[in-house]
């Protein structure tokens, strides 16, 4: 029934699965495991081949919400959208969601996620009260800021290597309803987008770009600014943007439909399509926060080889040149994605020893798996990544280098003494040199 | 708004249904062997909607206790008009081919203890006039096969016994539900590789609470398992004797 474990599709072994259904539930007696959410992550951070994948996705009932306070205590398989059903009919809403509601709290809290409200936010730790890490000797350690607090530190970005975690409780944000305010603005460069995101971040609670990157020459580095914040309760939009019904991809096709061609159709119409100019507009939180949602599966576009993604932080310094040199790039490469997102990311320090999220601004973009052609892109992106004293997204990838790795974290030997000794990731063994599972 | 007692509560399938339920404010006594585990299910359920939901520890074998447990249930609910029946475990055929008191214990979980606990709540639904008694069985009890003839000769019981107790309580208002799921996506298949032909537990819930509602009598879940289990129950014994199903 299911098929590739992670949602970037490229070949890998076939997983071994076991479930985890309940939180009362000891973990089994394997060599290798790595618990599974809901296969959300594009590379291998949520892989284990050779091991053991701990499906957690089972792990899904709600146990406490506060409708008074907006703290809600749930398993950790339960997923945004789970949260969104039961939390916004009371004026709630995850502080900080990422670009697809179908993910779990489990998952959020491992890999740190951001979203569109970073400047103002921070990312998932930041609202995160407390949760409960099983490990695989038994032992139950209760994590908050001030409770097994180093723990705390090392699962938040943890990536799933210090245990299950099995239930969390966090603090959602107020909001007036599902509907968000604001302007869709084009740009047509990459100073524009700079000045855009400082004028705005202090007004607007949500910020983010959408890149044109099969533009080349004096169009490089357009694209349209989106700037939003939660609209009161008084506040209603049409009622069929509210019915939203997803669509989805029934097949995969046996190329991809992704290419040159498509892409740059594709985001010509997108770019100079009416709506990408307006101001004081609504829009209902689903295709707000969550526009790839609507077409479920969408992955699969990408054809049987599957597809990366590359999603890096730049230091605020030099992005604006690192940026211009990647789009210039990724342009002629014409291996460029439908959806580059651009957005800034705020000051406050991340919580976890391996969170991404730091202050700059992160570039994120898909490309078809083909082959060496692709990874030689990647490579050259990374170059740039490096030398700019940048850091590249661990739940995006699955091809940097080890070396690349651990300079993007140089915490990360700090970290590993953190680590389940049964647990354990394809992503983890690449990024540290090790061979067995 | 319903009041439903459901035995095996902590089943992936009866919890999935439990939820179906809860979202359209039903009030729901649980039962279970793990107490801790149906609190959890009880706490999750009351945020889903449930206008009430209590919680009992028992294992499914002690036959003699169900006309305590359905008073129980009543008496806490208010009343009771629907029961959901959905605990089992899958039969180790090899061992249970070896050893008569393992075949004495299957059939106790998953053919007496249904129809024990049928029977407290047919005389029950009866006397009152109204009710609905939802029963899972399986597609496994259409037809005795090498690979689980032991959890589907149980199956078969439960299916034989549900049809008759069905045309008897009819006529009084009560409904009789059967449910035959195909294969369903739950710890008890855990081990089984999946393919295109299994479910999850949330579809097949949303089956079987429209089925509940329109008062049916026999649910095959998904509904393809209904053309599948007749063309099986159909093949000659001449040709069925031969494969390796
Ligand atoms: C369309 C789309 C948009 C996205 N947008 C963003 C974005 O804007 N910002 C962002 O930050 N990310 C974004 N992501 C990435 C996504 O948010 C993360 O990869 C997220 O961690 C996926 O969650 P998951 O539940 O699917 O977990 P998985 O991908 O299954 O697992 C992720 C990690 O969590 C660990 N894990 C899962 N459950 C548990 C548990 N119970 N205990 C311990 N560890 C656990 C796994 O071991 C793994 O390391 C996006 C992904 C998609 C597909
Ligand atoms: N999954 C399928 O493919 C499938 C197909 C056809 C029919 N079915 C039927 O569907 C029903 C639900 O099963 P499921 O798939 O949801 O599997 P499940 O999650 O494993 O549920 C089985 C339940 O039965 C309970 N149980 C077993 N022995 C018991 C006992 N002696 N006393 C009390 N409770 C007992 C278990 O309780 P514990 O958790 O305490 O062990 C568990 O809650 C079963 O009748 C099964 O035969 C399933």
């Amino acid at each position: 029934m299911r098929g590739s474990p992670s949602w970037g599709r490229l070949p890998g072994a076939e997983p071994q699965w076991l479930a985890i259904g309940s939180r009362h539930q000891a973990l089994p007696e394997r060599a290798s495991m790595l618990p599974w959410g809901n296969g959300r992550s594009y590379g291998d951070s949520c892989r284990n081949d050779g091991g053991v994948l701990l499906a957690a996705g089972a792990l899904d009932r709600y146990i406490a919400f506060d409708p008074a306070t907006g703290i809600i205590e749930v398993e950790a398989g339960v997923q945004l959208a789970a949260i969104i059903a039961l939390a916004l009919p009371h004026g709630w809403f995850p502080a900080v969601t990422p670009g697809t509601r179908w993910v779990t709290v489990g998952g959020c809290i491992a890999n740190d996620v951001h979203g569109k409200n970073h400047h103002r936010a921070g990312s998932f730790g930041h609202h995160l009260l407390d949760f409960e890490l099983l490990r695989s000797d038994g032992t139950v350690l209760h994590c908050s800021p001030t409770e097994h607090r180093d723990w705390f530190d090392a699962t938040i970005g943890g990536l799933g290597l210090t245990g299950l975690i099995r239930r969390a409780r966090m603090q959602l944000q107020r909001v007036g309803g599902p509907w968000l305010r604001g302007d869709s603005l084009r740009f047509g460069s990459l100073a524009e987008f700079f000045a855009l995101s400082a004028c705005s971040e202090p007004d607007y609670a949500y910020t983010v770009a959408w890149l044109d990157c099969s533009a080349s020459g004096r169009h490089r580095g357009r694209g349209i600014f989106l700037r939003a914040n939660h609209a009161p309760a008084t506040v209603a939009g049409p009622q069929q943007e509210a019915a939203g019904r997803a669509l989805r991809l029934p097949f995969t096709p046996p190329l991809s439909a992704v290419n040159r061609l498509s892409l740059r159709a594709f985001n010509t119409l997108y770019f100079h399509r009416p709506a990408a100019q307006a101001r004081e507009r609504l829009w209902h939180y689903r295709p707000f926060f969550y526009p790839l949602d609507a077409i479920a599966d969408w992955n699969r576009l990408y054809g049987p080889r599957g597809f990366y993604q590359y999603q890096c932080v730049l230091p605020a310094a030099d992005a604006e040149t690192v940026l211009d040199e990647m789009l210039a790039r990724i342009a002629a490469s014409g291996l460029g994605s439908f959806l580059v997102v651009l957005k800034t990311f705020g000051a406050q320090r991340s919580r976890g020893l391996l969170s991404f999220a730091r202050p700059g601004v992160t570039l994120a973009l898909d490309f078809p798996n083909r082959g060496a052609a692709t990874l030689a892109l990647l490579d050259a992106l990374d170059r740039l990544t490096l030398d700019a004293g940048g850091a590249v997204y661990p739940a995006k990838d699955a091809r940097m280098s080890a070396a690349a790795f651990q300079q993007y974290f140089p915490q990360w030997q700090a970290f590993a003494r953190y680590i389940d000794p049964k647990f354990s990731s394809s992503f983890w063994r690449r990024v540290t040199g090790s061979t067995t599972a | 708004m319903r009041r439903i007692l459901i035995m095996g509560a902590t089943s992936a399938i009866a919890e999935a249904t439990a939820r179906e339920f809860a979202a359209l404010g039903a009030a729901l006594f649980l039962v279970g062997r793990d107490s801790a585990r149906l609190s959890a299910i009880a706490d999750d359920l009351r945020l889903r909607g449930a206008s009430q939901v209590d919680t009992q520890v028992m294992d499914a074998r002690a036959l003699d206790d169900y006309p305590q447990l359905v008073d129980a249930a009543s008496a806490r609910l208010g009343g009771l008009d629907t029961a959901l029946i959905a605990h089992g475990t899958l039969t180790d055929q090899a061992a249970a081919q070896a050893s008569i008191a393992l075949l004495d214990d299957e059939f106790r979980v998953n053919a007496l203890s249904q129809m024990a606990l049928c029977t407290v709540l047919g005389n029950r639904f009866e006397a009152q006039g109204h009710g609905c008694i939802a029963v899972i069985s399986s597609v496994a009890g259409d037809r005795g096969r090498q690979s689980n003839y032991v959890y589907g000769a149980a199956k078969a019981a439960v299916t034989a016994f549900t049809s008759g107790l069905r045309q008897r309580l009819h006529p009084k208002g009560v409904v009789v539900l059967t449910i035959k799921p195909g294969f369903v996506d739950t710890p008890m298949t855990a081990t089984f590789r999946k393919g295109p032909l299994w479910a999850t537990p949330a579809q097949v819930a949303r089956t079987i609470v429209r089925a509940i509602q329109q008062r049916r009598a026999v649910l095959y879940t998904p509904w393809f398992w209904w053309p599948i289990m007749l063309i099986i129950r159909h093949l000659p014994e001449a040709l069925f004797r031969r494969l390796r199903l």
